[in-house]
């Protein structure tokens, strides 16, 4: 078949389903959304300040994740090694781990007494729970491996033989790296970081676990929707729009810019 | 192909319908085999110990616990959920679910204080409640939309303190973790946390406490589809063995 011609309904309907089930529990909260009150609602300055934290948070582990997870994804992706299937399916951890449980798992670490932790305070009096920074890397913690994962699928399916030829011709590996594998990935990147800020948004365990949840420090959006739904569930109908309309109006603008 | 994908699903369609219509028609008061009983996560270790010795008592009972937020558990009442029993902890929670006529008759069980929980040794050397507003003593709270932290608030209200904690966590159990976990010097939890938590934190009782008492109602609820067996465990939650049990796991009962 050719493209542009329609789906097959083999396809279309199991897709429309598909669409439906995605975007059915959207409509449930734009039905529910309390309208009249919404503009009072968002001048909150309670709002604001937990969006903001979400956006600066998400976007700063989105940085870490791909400072770290590009030249993870290039080792696993392009070097050989004893162990590499374990590396790998270690890398994925945090995606099979309940994040409330990865937050349990960070503060034994980083926390005041944990095992890194512990050798920070000491050291540096510096103690990572309940500030902003925990939340980053809680938030980091949990996205890494989608970065990694798509930057190292990008990697597998760019052509080697670029590569290769660059290297026939006496660029080091660095130069390499540089020069031809990250502007033939730069797709594959992109999408990784999409995804990776998108989940960094979204995050609640790890964050509540390890960061804590306080307003202005570590209270991001999705804490104080859970936090509304106790008491107000309209407010947190009203959180979860503006969490929603902005992460989806940002993605929108990114991808008109970057992907054609 | 369209036929073939037709024959394929018939089959599951008809197995689906039986089921659900296997489901739903248990009205006789020989059918009722589960009782369904939503309560406040602070209630896991009692309320399961009751439901075991309900089940033993009842031939052929078995009793399925939603355990988790008060508020959150209102809500799946109020949205239709099927549920027999709902204990929950707080008045304000029983009560949105009595608001939309849902609860019949709550009756106070037990009710819960408030305790300063610090990690074993005491690090900050916390000796009352005065002591959570200094400098340098990390603290935690529940959140005020929390039954445990709204108690917090109006204990601290009593006292006339002024704390800054490092979080407000979304429920009593989370607040205790930072304790058990060293991440924080003190918090006010449940006198039944304290002792839940075993020698890994330490409870300080302290007199204001006594302004934020936390009263755990329970109801059987409207449209209960297990009625009767639902007025039998509310009856045991009732009961002298019960009132036993929340007294060891440290709840305070009327007599």
């Amino acid at each position: 078949m050719r493209a542009g011609r329609g789906a097959p309904w083999m396809l279309a309907v199991p897709a429309a389903v598909g669409l439906a089930f995605l975007v059915l529990p959207l409509v449930g909260l734009l039905v529910r959304a309390p309208w009249r009150t919404l503009p009072q609602r968002l001048a909150e300055p309670a709002v604001l300040e937990a969006l903001r934290l979400s956006l600066v948070s998400a976007t700063l582990a989105t940085a870490v994740c791909l400072v770290l997870g590009v030249p993870l994804a290039w080792v696993l992706a392009r070097t050989r090694f004893r162990g590499r299937r374990l590396v790998r399916s270690l890398v994925t951890v945090p995606m099979v781990l309940p994040p409330v449980v990865g937050g349990v798992a960070l503060l034994l670490v980083l926390g005041r007494n944990g095992l890194v932790g512990r050798h920070l305070d000491a050291a540096f009096g510096i103690t990572l729970p309940f500030t902003t920074a925990a939340v980053v890397i809680a938030e980091a913690f949990v996205a890494l491996p989608f970065l990694v994962i798509t930057v190292e699928g990008a990697l597998r399916a760019a052509d080697p033989r670029f590569e290769e030829a660059a290297a026939t011709l006496g660029a080091s590996r660095w130069t390499v790296f540089r020069r031809v594998t990250l502007p033939l990935i730069a797709p594959g990147v992109l999408a990784g970081g999409v995804l990776c800020w998108s989940r960094a948004l979204g995050e609640f365990g790890a964050t509540i676990t390890f960061a804590g949840n306080f307003p202005g420090e570590t209270q991001t959006m999705p804490l104080a929707v859970y936090l509304a739904l106790e008491t107000d569930p309209e407010a947190a109908i009203v959180l979860s729009l503006v969490l929603l309309a902005v992460s989806v109006a940002i993605l929108t603008a990114l991808r008109d810019r970057w992907i054609p | 192909m369209f036929k073939r994908a037709l024959t394929l699903a018939l089959p599951a369609l008809l197995a689906l319908t039986t089921a659900a219509c296997g489901g739903s028609s248990g009205d006789g008061a020989a059918k009722e085999t589960t009782l369904t009983v939503f309560a406040a996560a602070s209630l896991t270790e009692t309320f399961t110990e009751l439901g075991k010795s309900f089940e033993a008592a009842n031939d052929g009972v078995t009793v399925k616990f939603n355990f988790g937020s008060s508020a959150t558990l209102a809500q799946q009442i109020t949205q239709g959920a099927p549920a027999d029993v709902f204990a929950a902890a707080s008045p304000a929670t029983m009560q949105t679910v009595a608001d939309a006529a849902l609860a019949e008759a709550p009756t106070t069980f037990v009710s819960n204080k408030l305790e300063i929980a610090v990690p074993a040794g005491n690090p900050a050397k916390v000796d009352d409640f005065a002591d959570l507003a200094n400098k340098g003593v990390k603290v935690a709270l529940c959140a005020e939309q929390v039954p445990c932290g709204a108690a917090a608030k109006k204990a601290i209200e009593a006292a006339g303190l002024k704390i800054t904690p490092v979080t407000l966590e979304q429920d009593v159990k989370a607040t205790l973790t930072k304790v058990t976990l060293g991440e924080v010097d003190a918090a006010l939890v449940y006198r039944t946390d304290v002792i839940a938590a075993g020698d890994k934190v330490e409870g300080i009782e302290f007199p204001e406490a006594e302004k934020a008492i936390n009263d755990y109602p329970v109801a059987v609820l409207k449209n209960a589809p297990a009625k009767d067996l639902a007025q039998l465990f509310v009856t045991l939650v009732l009961s002298q063995q019960a009132k036993d049990l929340f007294t060891k796991a440290g709840f305070t009962t009327t007599p």
